[in-house]
């Protein structure tokens, strides 16, 4: 797979947002809380990429700044090729129907108002307008059968149907205008555990029938484990770890990963008895105000007075693991 | 017994059932719509309401044919004496008596009902176009288009708008028109604050996010996504504002400056009514006023009975 160039190539993606301070006059200067600091990563055509973080440390902000529905500060996403944070509004949406987006709350991602048919149908109508009403149609009836809703619901609304069942139309969405990638942000978070292995199992079978990319955003490390080739964990807008998803979970490269993997419970009461569960110090420290050189540092069990200085570089360690730590 | 308790539905009714549900046909969804058309069909006093003013609006368009009076004809018998001659009769055909010049009230409470209900029908449309479209394209560009097109609308609403109606009719003559242009320029700047308000916590809802995702265009979005979800807020306050234009207007026509004779409102009407009760003929007052409180009463209930359907969750 390494032979093939990539599908997307980010580099260097920085997303700040400009945050007033309570109270303050309109000329005082804006602190700046960088969501997105310095990320890159490359994704393969047809790999999933998981990306794993606590709440707050940018994933959903780095999907967001990729399909440009938030403004970069400085760096490159390169769509086979082309960069797609410089291109104009009207190139881009013309790249739109090549990704495609799923969301957390499946109900709220669809609109009360529309049919599921209509819904399903709108990136056909805004990408594909000359389709005639019958081919329109037939491909919804297609992708939705595909998706495992009865084509004879595209009548109802949204909001008569249960939260699985809106996520798979959101899939059907997604997947009408055949895209290269799907972005996944937290699908299926709002979803039982039941469901999720249905929505994740129907997944991973579009993604091998179609040969899709997937960028599978989300908090839940043992669901990522199951869909992931590889899996980036964020810390504070920063990447801390790129690896293997199976190196990933064998051997944890940074500390922080480590105590992620060490939190993740096990099925099995007896072994999670007896699980060590390594626990962080102190609390995230504020996305406003991030700790100099490594982010990580005033948490990390094994820092040192180096880790104060200068910020760890992303290190190949071989075995395609790549960790940002002074220490490994 | 038993039996006819376990089978809720008839077999036919099943058969339907099962064969709607059966490859060929699709099964009709019920949308919010429909829901919401169902609680206000529940509602009785909005319901009231409604055939209430529909009665009122019949009359309204349709009164004229059931009188053999015009509305400028003088009888010049009763003009002078109009306290003793001119008393609401059912014999002589004159149902609300005759007004001070001496013509047929009723006629003149028709044509009234037709001005005032014109005004605040076109008066709400014209706010709520201009409003919906103002506040949701204010809302949904935002940044600095919409701190320029907001502080506009603070400007204006900060001019006191009984005072620039009242330069309007002075300056460009007291005319119908001018007081449709009048009361339509203020009134849509509530509107489109609301609507402002609203398509900023739609913006940010996931459905809309997902369309911009998918690369639909800018204004395909607000008319396709915004428009439809505000519809139930901007009915709600269009119902409410037919009110309220009504009242302006009559309020307008009560201090002189509205509706000129020959033509007449409720406003005009009433107003006259005020001036001739000292002379013992409360009719010019009680027949006007009956017409406008009810409207009003209606149009309330109704939009009450309306909110009450589009978003039960606030009762």
């Amino acid at each position: 797979m390494n032979d093939l160039s990539p599908l997307l190539s980010v580099d260097d993606l920085r997303v700040w947002f400009d945050i007033k301070r309570q109270g303050a006059m309109p000329w005082t200067p804006t602190d700046t809380l960088k969501a997105v600091d310095g990320v890159s990563f490359d994704l393969m055509p047809g790999e999933t990429l998981g990306i794993v973080g606590e709440s707050g440390c940018g994933k959903s902000t780095l999907a967001r700044a990729v399909m440009r529905m938030v403004p970069a500060e400085t760096g490159t996403a390169l769509w086979l090729g082309e960069d797609l944070l410089s291109m104009s509004k009207r190139e881009m949406r013309g790249h739109r129907k090549e990704m495609q987006m799923i969301f957390q709350d499946p109900l709220a991602s669809l609109d009360p108002r529309m049919t599921i048919g209509q819904i399903v149908a709108e990136p056909l109508k805004t990408h594909f307008p000359d389709l005639s009403a019958k081919e329109v149609k037939n491909r919804v009836r297609e992708v939705l059968d595909r998706v495992g809703i009865l084509p004879n619901m595209v009548n109802r609304y949204p909001h008569e149907f249960s939260g699985g069942q809106c996520q798979r139309i959101g899939i059907a969405r997604a997947l009408i205008v055949k895209p290269k990638l799907i972005i996944c942000d937290e699908p299926v978070s709002a979803l039982d555990v039941s469901i999720q292995a249905q929505v994740i199992n129907l997944l991973m079978e579009i993604q091998q029938e179609m040969g899709l990319s997937l960028i599978f955003i989300a908090h839940d490390l043992s669901v990522v484990k199951h869909i992931s080739n590889r899996v980036m964990v964020l810390y504070l807008g920063n990447v801390v770890e790129i690896s293997d998803s199976v190196q990933l979970y064998k051997s944890p490269g940074h500390p922080y990963t480590e105590a992620l993997i060490s939190a993740v419970p096990i099925p099995d009461p007896k072994a999670e008895k007896g699980k060590e569960v390594m626990l962080l110090d102190r609390d995230l420290p504020s996305p406003l105000d991030p700790p100099s050189g490594c982010v990580f540092r005033t948490r990390c069990p094994i820092a040192e007075a180096r880790c104060a200085e200068s910020k760890p570089p992303l290190k190949d360690q071989g075995n395609g693991q790549a960790v940002a730590c002074h220490l490994r | 017994m038993t039996d006819k308790l376990v089978q809720p539905f008839s077999q036919k009714r099943t058969a339907e059932l099962a064969e709607s549900l059966s490859a060929g046909g699709t099964i009709k969804g019920r949308s919010l719509w429909a829901d919401a058309r169902n609680r206000f069909v529940a509602n009785k006093a909005a319901m009231a309401s409604v055939v209430v003013l529909l009665l009122v609006f019949a009359f309204s368009l349709l009164g004229d044919y059931l009188t053999q009076f015009d509305n400028e004809t003088i009888d010049w018998d009763v003009m002078g004496s109009v306290k003793e001659l001119g008393r609401p009769s059912l014999s002589n055909g004159h149902w609300f008596g005759f007004d001070e010049s001496g013509r047929d009230l009723y006629s003149r409470v028709v044509q009234g009902s037709r001005i005032s209900l014109s005004v605040g029908l076109v008066g709400a449309f014209i706010a709520v176009m201009v409003g919906t479209l103002y506040g949701s394209v204010a809302g949904f560009v935002g940044g600095r288009v919409d701190s320029i097109m907001m502080r506009l609308v603070d400007i204006f609403m900060s001019i006191p708008y009984m005072f620039v109606l009242i330069l309007l009719l002075v300056v460009f003559g007291r005319s119908i028109s001018m007081l449709f242009v009048g009361i339509g320029l203020t009134a849509w700047l509530d509107m489109s604050r609301i609507v402002r308000g609203q398509t900023l916590s739609l913006k940010n809802r996931e459905y809309v996010e997902a369309a911009v995702a998918m690369g639909v265009s800018t204004p395909k979005i607000i008319t396709r996504h915004i428009v439809p979800n505000l519809l139930g807020v901007v009915v709600v306050y269009a119902t409410l504002l037919v009110p309220q234009m009504i009242l302006t207007e009559s309020f307008i026509s009560f201090l002189g400056l509205g509706v000129q004779e020959p033509d007449t409102s409720w406003g005009a009407l009433i107003s006259e009514g005020v001036k001739s009760m000292n002379y013992g003929t409360l009719w010019h007052l009680a027949f006007p006023l009956f017409f406008f409180v009810i409207t009003i009463f209606c149009f309330f209930f109704i939009g009450d009975g309306l909110r009450d359907a589009l978003d039960p969750k606030d009762r």
